[in-house]
């Protein structure tokens, strides 16, 4: 037996003793994991399924053991995921650290700086947030103004943040911070890490038409933070910034997946069964035009899931995500948002609820998620933006900015 | 799961196949047959070279004297060939024909036309249609009991290379009527035979088709290739290998016409900037790449598919033939826009992309109709 084949019996042993049943049904919204230090499991298992695979190190299966990571190799890693969807396993955990801030850590972060971050991100001990978007730099990120100045042994951070997620129930933060004014916007940036609770930190969650509030302004007033905790080089923020924003945009491009439901919604009915129950007789569509714009999104979500293999399969190649991530994240935010836009049109008025018990909770998570859905084109670099990041980056066309500017 | 990624033999039969469509078979090889109106409307010369470099055996079995290296390879090809709008027997004759007999024939069959299609000494053709939109299952043309065999009546339309082809296939009916699934046959028929009469189609792709009628065509049993009334299955094995192909030509022609687009932006100079800065097209060239990204995963999905004779072909086929229809249309026609008024002429090479992009939509079915199969598939 290859070492591969032995590796799959083995995970598949582990797996079968170790993962609760009822981790073995499909992920309801309430359960999702995302850890820290007050993490909330509304079913006990979660908390189970999560301490098991952490300390497998197999919630990170490529990091490496030293940090606490599953130490798995390419193909192991993909073995593994295979067992995993083999038994319908939920994620034991959802995280920015997992997502965004680890693979950068390990890219370009300090020997110390690993072995303080990373195993409590494998473990789920400690839920991370972004400091990217402020109040004045959106799309143009990197006029961003916070600014941390060296005092000491550390630096003092004074200034805002917008549009982070979950700010108020996160541990710590990666932020992106002016360290120096005097150059050209981008080579003044550093990245650096901190304790949401230092002193002077503060958090205000903003309500979204949605009615949730995933997203906070956030407020710095001198907070003071070791010097060591500034990860790579001082001024040299913006190159991990803009490899960390790869990876972001990998992980929302996946929501054109739908985890994995190619167009299952929040009332977790696909389109086709929204559109035969809302707008047919149970078993047809009744509508045409309905089907056809049906058939033609699903035709798409099952082209882009094919190329999200296709690029993962790439990247395998070539180590870390590739020039398509802007790609697949302008796609798959496009297909989300036409999944909702579609189910509304299958569902009709039963779509159109907000609150009460004359509408069903899965109905009335639509309405919802409808709406929650217009963030992806602006979260993580708008469509635009991404659209101009492909015309330059990969298709090579000039910059009219530095055309007009020279 | 699929093979999204090419190995490497496959990778030097791309370089391979590329390097000889740039070399021997620009685009004028086309505007020359058109120009002089060709009577064959291909070039034997380069359709021996082809048959040399082992295209015509590519997914035929050793055994008949193919080479067995799979639809992939076939894809790459034809993927290559549709940078240059190379017109060869290739689809009529390999991609259809040689799979009609691969999947259909009887080993008698096997034994006397694969090699000699391998060989280059035959042409054959697929003739489907018979009304102006693709409707498998809406056979007129009747084959009725005789002595010893068949006699044929009806006519088909849009016949690749019907004009040219030594040997048609011909889809029948031999009882029920309508668009019935049941009851529809495939004949070998003789282009040579009396009551076959063959008149060319001037089509806007400058591409061979034909109209073939058939008056009382005498064929014997021999010539039915696969089951009795029962064909229609391998008609539409044949169909959606068809559209796979189909689809990875077209795949070749966008990313053609997407490079000129491309390089027609960088150079192109208004205002003072090259027109490429101009953020108007950054964002229709980006979105044009998304479409095309996609149109790759899709092909090289549906290949694969086609080699490990996959239960998802005819689901994978209509995806490719829709997403590559609507994407090489799309694509096209910014070719013509995106170039300005040079695109409106005929001395520029783009608008042979738009033509051929319309004609090989249609072949055997296009957006709408595949779509439509596509959700039949899926189940709704």
């Amino acid at each position: 037996m290859s070492n591969l084949e032995q590796f799959r019996v083995s995970a598949r042993t582990w797996l079968e003793e170790n993962c609760p049943p009822s981790m073995r049904t499909p992920m309801i919204t309430d359960e999702i994991v995302w850890g820290g230090r007050n993490a909330s499991f509304s079913n006990p298992d979660s908390r189970l399924w999560l301490e098991r695979m952490g300390r497998k190190g197999w919630t990170c299966p490529t990091w490496p053991k030293e940090y606490g990571g599953g130490g798995l190799s390419l193909q192991e890693s993909a073995v593994l995921a295979e067992e995993l969807r083999r038994i319908n396993a939920r994620p034991a955990l959802s995280s920015f650290g997992i997502s965004m801030l680890g693979p950068v850590l390990l890219e370009y972060g300090t020997h110390e700086q690993k072995l303080e971050h990373i195993p409590s991100i494998v473990r789920g001990e400690i839920r991370w947030c972004q400091g990217y978007s402020e109040p004045g730099a959106g799309s143009d990120l990197a006029s961003l103004q916070t600014r941390a100045i060296l005092d000491g042994d550390d630096y003092v951070i004074n200034g805002s943040k917008v549009w982070t997620s979950y700010a108020n129930v996160s541990d710590w933060i990666f932020c992106l911070v002016r360290t120096d004014s005097e150059v050209p916007k981008h080579a003044g940036i550093s990245f650096i890490l901190f304790d949401m609770q230092s002193s002077g930190v503060s958090t205000r969650p903003i309500q979204l038409i949605s009615g949730a509030s995933p997203f906070c302004e956030t407020f710095f007033d001198n907070v003071r933070v070791p010097a060591g905790n500034l990860v790579g080089r001082l001024n040299d923020g913006w190159t991990i910034a803009k490899r960390l924003l790869q990876h972001e945009r990998t992980m929302i491009s996946s929501f054109g997946l739908a985890g994995g439901n190619i167009d299952r919604g929040a009332n977790n009915m696909t389109l086709v069964q929204a559109a035969r129950h809302y707008r047919g007789d149970g078993s047809r569509i009744s509508d045409p035009v309905l089907r056809d714009q049906i058939a033609q999104f699903t035709l798409d979500a099952e082209a882009f899931e094919l190329t999200s293999k296709r690029s993962l399969a790439e990247s395998k190649q070539s180590e870390g995500p590739n020039a398509t991530s802007s790609m697949l994240k302008y796609y798959g935010c496009e297909l989300n948002k036409r999944r909702y836009e579609l189910m509304l049109s299958a569902m009709g008025n039963r779509a159109l609820g907000w609150e009460g018990d004359s509408f069903d909770p899965g109905e009335l998570a639509i309405t919802r998620e409808w709406l929650r859905s217009k963030a992806n084109s602006i979260e993580g670099g708008t469509a635009e933006v991404q659209l101009n990041v492909i015309a330059k980056r990969v298709l090579g066309l000039p910059d009219l900015l530095t055309l007009v500017r020279n | 799961m699929a093979a999204l990624v090419l190995d490497d033999d496959q990778r030097l039969l791309k370089e391979a196949a590329l390097s000889f469509c740039r070399e021997n078979a620009p685009l004028s090889v086309l505007r020359r047959l058109r120009d002089t109106r060709d009577p064959l409307g291909y070039d034997p010369d380069l359709w021996r070279q082809m048959v040399e470099l082992g295209w015509t055996g590519m997914t035929v079995p050793e055994a008949y004297g193919g080479f067995d290296f799979g639809y992939r390879g076939l894809g790459i090809v034809l993927e290559a060939s549709g940078r240059s709008l190379l017109n060869s027997p290739l689809i009529s004759t390999v991609l259809l024909s040689a799979t009609a007999l691969d999947f259909g024939g009887s080993e008698a069959q096997k034994q006397e036309f694969l090699p000699a299609i391998v060989n280059g000494e035959m042409i054959m053709a697929l003739a489907v249609d018979e009304a102006p939109h693709h409707a498998p299952a809406n056979v007129k043309l009747t084959a009725e009991p005789g002595n010893d065999g068949f006699v044929l009546n009806g006519s088909k339309v849009m016949v690749l290379d019907g004009q040219i082809a030594d040997k048609l296939i011909v889809s029948a009916r031999t009882s029920g009527s309508g668009s019935e699934q049941s009851g529809i046959s495939l004949f070998l028929v003789n282009a040579g035979s009396v009551g076959v009469s063959v008149r060319q189609t001037g089509m806007v792709d400058s591409r061979n088709a034909a109209t073939i009628t058939l008056n009382n065509v005498k064929v014997s049993g021999d010539d039915l290739l696969g089951p009795c009334d029962q064909g229609l299955p391998l008609l539409e094995r044949i169909l959606d290998t068809g559209c796979i192909g189909l689809a990875a030509e077209m795949l070749g022609s966008m990313q053609e016409v997407f490079e000129r687009i491309l390089d027609y932006l960088r150079q192109r100079e208004q205002f003072g900037v090259p027109i490429g800065a101009f953020q108007a097209l950054q964002h229709r060239a980006a979105a044009m790449y998304c479409d095309i990204e996609l149109c790759k995963s899709v092909v090289l999905a549906a290949l694969d598919a086609l080699d490990n004779d996959s239960e998802q072909v005819p689901r994978l086929a209509s995806l490719a033939k829709a997403k590559c229809s609507e994407v090489f249309f799309t694509v096209s026609n910014e070719g013509i826009q995106m170039h300005g008024g040079i695109g409106m002429t005929d001395e520029f090479d783009i608008g042979f992309f738009l033509k051929r992009a319309r004609v090989v939509q249609t072949l055997f079915g296009d957006q709408i109709f595949h779509r439509d199969r596509y959700a039949r598939l899926q189940g709704f």
